[in-house]
């Protein structure tokens, strides 16, 4: 029986969330179809890193929430920084919004990285696409630049791995801000001709100390397409890393009611009964070891 | 007109009764919508709805389909979730002890694929504390077996309702499909069964393309339609069964607001649901309460049930 609450050590139902009008403070594009946008909300000083807002969009024929994951949070401003991708009309109508436009928000939703369990570790946050912008505010919170995060917390190195599709490289500048990044790019215009995983090679094999040193106090985080969390997974497992994945999936609800959104589950799940955790609120993070990709 | 008459009216008595249950006020939730209250109690204090429906419950857990389970259409959305619960027994120790604590009238779902499926629940909810009434799901389009076969058989909705009735403790609602020819023999025949009550619509089939992976949006290829695209559909069906039999109707189908729910209650529902809507907006069933009791102020309706097939 897998209990996914004992498992990542989040504790749902904490009553937090809520649904609320929120003002676009910044918009601006990054690249193509990527965009970034500032959004004052109530609940910035809550929010925990890898998890999710919904978004509604102004349009009575596009009715369901869009999640979109958290890619930083200002608590002194009352803001959320989110980098999606446009991957449709809804999206394309929320892009569309200018500076000074309400939207609704839901949020914060989901459980977040277990960020305890980079304690003293070398973390490796392994991002690829549009899975990339919550690798951003994970780092500033273990490095204790958002929030105030206990010492002990702190990994005692942080290293972004991302690949990206060409040399729009977006966000890069800002993930420098937080540790080394490995950079991929899918055509190789841009750092390793490949994937994450060919980045991470690299990078194993020029490291001076050898393999075990450098795995055998190391967590990885990750987001991204489901092939190259399949791909990490089998990376992670050989050489005995922890890994935590954080999960994407077609969601109605987004708060844990309608099982829309559920993934399979390597055993009986806690709450259904059944191989199904729910991405949304038993997620989007889970335990690499718990899931079946 | 006189000054007494401009002063504000007494709040409206928005008290209805199914089957001899008296709900606080008509506006319950719709099963699989709310899961079984907890999700929405974060956001909310559930004591302000008449009543919860809570996720189809069978006697064993279910896996329910592969995903992609949900897709949008056009003012709506398409599901396929087949039914995922995590069965009676767990149920039972786990979400009807909360619902009991909450202020509020509980109706459980039956789902099942065969006769004995249903019963078994049915059985299982015999006399259990805090299950109020009981909704049969013998409309749901997404099982292979059982729910919508049953449903759209006059014979099968007679029989299935006659030993729901003979097994239960409770009041039996029979939840109809709209994937029928003519609801009302459907209707007629829940109640020839011995129904209590009767609740509809439920989801319409439907399908959706996706033409840039050419395939199916869902992996169950077809899906039941909710929200305010079918609101039309179920207005129309509330009203015909409304006048075919003397059962009182739960009405649902895209109810968003508390515009929606009086279109519902003059079609001649009793009580309403509110099922899509809660994804929509976590607030939605709450909401419409609210906005009912404030139609019947701005109205000028002493009580809510005035409103019931006030439409002829």
């Amino acid at each position: 029986m897998i209990n996914m609450k004992k498992r990542t050590g989040f504790v749902c139902g904490d009553k937090m969330k809520r649904k609320e009008t929120a003002y676009i403070k910044e918009k601006k594009w990054l690249a193509e179809g990527i965009v970034s946008m500032r959004l004052s909300v109530s609940f910035a000083a809550l929010v925990k890193a890898g998890q999710f807002v919904s978004l509604f969009v102004r349009d009575t024929a596009r009715l369901l929430p869009r999640p979109i994951s958290i890619a930083d949070a200002d608590a002194e401003a009352g803001t959320i920084r989110l980098v999606f991708r446009v991957a449709g009309e809804g999206t394309r109508q929320i892009a569309a919004m200018e500076e000074g436009e309400a939207l609704e928000v839901l949020g914060p939703l989901g459980n977040g990285f277990p960020l305890e369990a980079a304690a003293g570790k070398t973390v490796i946050l392994a991002a690829g696409g549009i899975g990339i912008p919550p690798m951003l505010l994970t780092a500033k919170q273990l490095l204790c630049t958002t929030g105030a995060r206990p010492r002990w917390c702190t990994p005692a190195l942080c290293v972004h791995a991302d690949g990206w599709r060409n040399e729009e490289t977006f966000l890069l500048d800002d993930l420098r801000e937080t540790g080394n990044v490995l950079i991929a790019t899918d055509d190789g215009s841009v750092g390793v001709h490949g994937t994450v995983i060919d980045a991470l090679t690299k990078w194993e094999n020029e490291c001076t100390t050898g393999a075990r040193p450098l795995w055998c106090n190391a967590v990885i985080f990750a987001c991204g397409p489901k092939p190259m969390l399949r791909a990490l997974k089998e990376f992670a497992a050989e050489r005995d890393v922890p890994l935590y994945v954080s999960m994407e999936e077609r969601m109605a609800c987004g708060v844990g009611v309608c099982l829309g959104c559920v993934t399979k589950t390597a055993g009986v799940d806690d709450h259904s009964k059944v191989c199904n955790a729910r991405v949304c609120t038993d997620g989007p993070v889970f335990d690499a070891r718990d899931v079946v990709l | 007109m006189t000054k007494k008459k401009e002063a504000k009216p007494n709040m409206p008595d928005m008290r209805v009764s199914i089957a001899g249950v008296e709900l606080k006020n008509p506006v319950v939730t719709s099963s699989g919508t709310f899961g079984s209250g907890q999700e929405y109690s974060e956001f909310y204090d559930l004591a302000r709805l008449g009543g919860i429906t809570c996720k189809g419950i069978a006697d064993v857990p279910w896996e329910g389909n592969p995903v992609p389970r949900v897709a949008e259409i056009s003012s709506g959305m398409l599901n396929a979730i087949g039914l995922q619960n995590p069965g009676v027994e767990e149920f039972m120790r786990r979400d009807l002890p909360f619902l009991k604590e909450q202020d509020t009238v509980v109706i459980v779902n039956v789902a099942g694929h065969a006769e004995e499926e249903y019963l078994r629940v049915v059985d299982a909810l015999n006399g259990a504390e805090g299950a109020d009434l009981l909704e049969i799901n013998i409309s749901c389009p997404n099982v292979k077996a059982g729910g919508l076969a049953m449903g759209t058989d006059p014979r099968m909705v007679e029989r299935i309702t006659r030993l729901s009735k003979e097994h239960a403790s409770q009041p039996v609602i029979m939840k109809l499909t709209p994937n029928v020819t003519d609801i009302r023999e459907i209707a007629k025949a829940a109640e020839a069964g011995g129904a209590d009550a009767l609740s509809l619509i439920n989801t319409v089939t439907g399908m959706k393309i996706d033409i840039e992976r050419r395939t199916f949006a869902l992996s169950n290829k077809t899906g039941g339609m909710s929200g305010p695209c079918i609101k039309p559909l179920a207005v129309r069906m509330v009203y015909e069964v409304a006048r075919s039999v003397k059962l009182p109707i739960i009405g649902m189908g895209g109810i968003m607001n508390a515009d929606d729910a009086v279109e519902f209650m003059l079609a001649g529902a009793t009580a309403v649901s509110v099922g899509m809507a809660n994804f929509v907006n976590p607030y939605a069933a709450a909401e419409v309460a609210d906005g009912l009791r404030d139609y019947c102020v701005r109205h000028g309706i002493s009580a809510v049930r005035e409103l019931i097939g006030a439409v002829r």
